[in-house]
């Protein structure tokens, strides 16, 4: 379970998230809506130990977020896959070594890898670009890997901000479908995006933000502009 | 473990090979230091044994009077040899000191003739006083300067050449404290030159640095095969920078003999190469490997 109780940050004194408090359960595919600025990636940043709330509790199962030091957070990273708008793979590594990757940290026996790894690829059909390195990719492709990684450790969660940002519509919705895919494999997806038309189309719970606050927290909800 | 030692290394060995570019650059700006690092050893060799040689020369002599008895000479000589400033007393007899001036003298018919003519020796005794350091001399020189040997010591050459003992022993001490300064100076630079190296090609990787954060590597994970990479810096700059030095070493030995007569710079380099190239690899990989722990810190922090 996921738990923001009376969060705020703060950039400079200004504030990027104010008071915000929800419980996002397990299995659950929430989106995380609002405009630029309004505090989405935020609320991902504090979720996965890259930020610190200046008030309030992040919880994320048995972990306290917000309490977490720098040794501690690779072990939370690790229950949390996360796509970023920008991929963010690692550039000197090819798509095999980039999937590989979050199961080596977390330790797993080079076995497991071998048998993991390919699995993953061909669930997101990439498993005929496994020694392309990402520059060789296309953006749909670098998203898939992203996904591909994030998800090769069985997380609880996925936490995916603004996963579409860079694609075209036939990636964007390649994309939304594995989500979609991994959700029902018992996965809890969080998504961060501004996108109106995934948004609605997918018809789960939606948590809009504005200026930092949550204005809005629907079950089968719709991201409504304001 | 293993398996993750396993995994840096393997990682670190990755990398380097990936990273051509830079580690090539990284590896050529390591072997100019390591350079700089060897030439200060051999400078220091160098000037060791030109100091060496300059400090053989200086010696003081106390001639005695034609008079004094040898026992008492010899006397005086075993007294000097308990002082724990001497290094080495030479005794020089009358006999000795005749024959020796003879020889010196032997292609000159007059000084030759002369000393034929001669009823009685009339040269001195003597004893060549060594000190461990040339600025022992004055101490030297006041215990010969003694009242109780004014019966039978003629004179002590210290006091004739006070002034060029001092100025040599004044010499040989700047020459030293420079040298210190010098290694010391320039050993910063190339450290700090090599540090700066590093900390730029971590600093290209600092993107690289924070994915592998977010994904849940620790920090030993991340930081372990850039000190991999950083030993192999260190290893290959060394071997490197001794097989350059070399030809350049071959070409200066005849040169540096010149400049200081007995030094034979090449024969020294290849007695001593297990052990300079031991220095330059440890040398070598402690820089890399401190300079990517240090630079590496404050892309673990986020």
């Amino acid at each position: 379970m996921i738990a923001f109780q009376n969060v705020t940050k703060a950039y400079n004194g200004t504030a990027a998230l104010e008071d915000v408090t929800f419980k996002i359960m397990p299995q659950e595919f929430v989106s995380v809506v609002g405009r630029s600025g309004a505090g989405k990636s935020t609320i991902i940043k504090l979720l996965i130990g890259e930020e610190r709330p200046n008030k309030g509790r992040v919880i994320f199962g048995s972990y306290e977020v917000n309490r977490l030091n720098h040794k501690e957070l690779p072990y939370l990273r690790r229950h949390i896959g996360v796509v970023f708008q920008d991929f963010r793979l690692l550039p000197m590594k090819n798509v095999y070594e980039n999937t590989a990757f979050a199961l080596e940290v977390a330790g797993r026996q080079q076995i497991e890898i071998e048998e993991l790894v390919p699995e993953i690829l061909d669930m997101v059909g990439l498993r005929d670009k496994a020694k392309n390195f990402p520059h060789e990719l296309s953006g749909g492709e670098k998203q898939r890997v992203a996904i591909a990684r994030a998800m090769i450790n069985r997380p609880e969660v996925i936490v995916a901000d603004e996963p579409t940002g860079n694609l075209d519509p036939i990636n964007t919705w390649e994309i939304i479908k594995l989500l979609h895919k991994i959700n029902e494999l018992g996965t809890t997806i969080v998504l961060a995006t501004h996108a109106k038309d995934i948004v609605n189309h997918i018809g789960k719970r939606v948590i809009t933000l504005e200026n930092g606050r949550v204005i809005r927290d629907e079950e089968k909800g719709k991201y409504l502009l304001v | 473990m293993v398996t993750s030692l396993y995994r840096i290394v393997k990682r670190g060995l990755i990398n380097f090979w990936r990273n051509g570019w830079l580690s090539a650059a990284t590896i050529a700006v390591m072997i100019l230091a390591l350079l700089v690092f060897e030439g200060l050893i051999i400078f220091k060799v160098m000037t060791e044994a030109a100091l060496g040689a300059i400090q053989e020369k200086i010696d003081i002599s106390v001639y005695f009077k034609t008079t004094a008895p040898e026992d008492e000479i010899l006397r005086v000589k075993t007294s000097l040899e308990s002082l724990v400033e001497v290094r080495k007393v030479e005794y020089v007899s009358r006999d000795k000191a005749l024959e020796l001036f003879s020889e010196r003298h032997k292609d000159d018919p007059t000084i030759s003739e002369a000393i034929g003519e001669l009823e009685e020796n009339p040269l001195s005794a003597s004893l060549n006083v060594k000190a461990y350091d040339p600025k022992q001399y004055a101490i030297i020189a006041s215990y010969l300067n003694n009242e109780s040997l004014t019966v039978i010591v003629d004179k002590v050459t210290y006091f004739q050449n006070q002034i060029v003992i001092d100025r040599l022993t004044a010499m040989i001490d700047a020459a030293e404290r420079g040298g210190f300064f010098l290694t010391v100076f320039l050993s910063i630079i190339a450290g700090l030159v090599v540090f700066n190296t590093v900390r730029l090609a971590i600093y290209t990787n600092r993107e690289e640095i924070n994915i592998m954060r977010l994904v849940g590597a620790s920090n030993k994970f991340i930081r372990g095969p850039y000190v991999v990479e950083g030993i192999l810096y260190g290893l290959i700059a060394a071997f490197f920078a001794v097989t350059i030095s070399f030809p350049l070493v071959y070409a200066a030995s005849p040169y540096v003999e010149v400049l200081i007569p007995g030094m034979n710079l090449y024969g020294y380099f290849l007695s001593n190469l297990p052990s300079l190239l031991v220095y330059l690899i440890i040398f070598g990989i402690l820089l890399a490997v401190i300079s990517s722990a240090i630079s590496i810190r404050k892309y673990l922090r986020a």
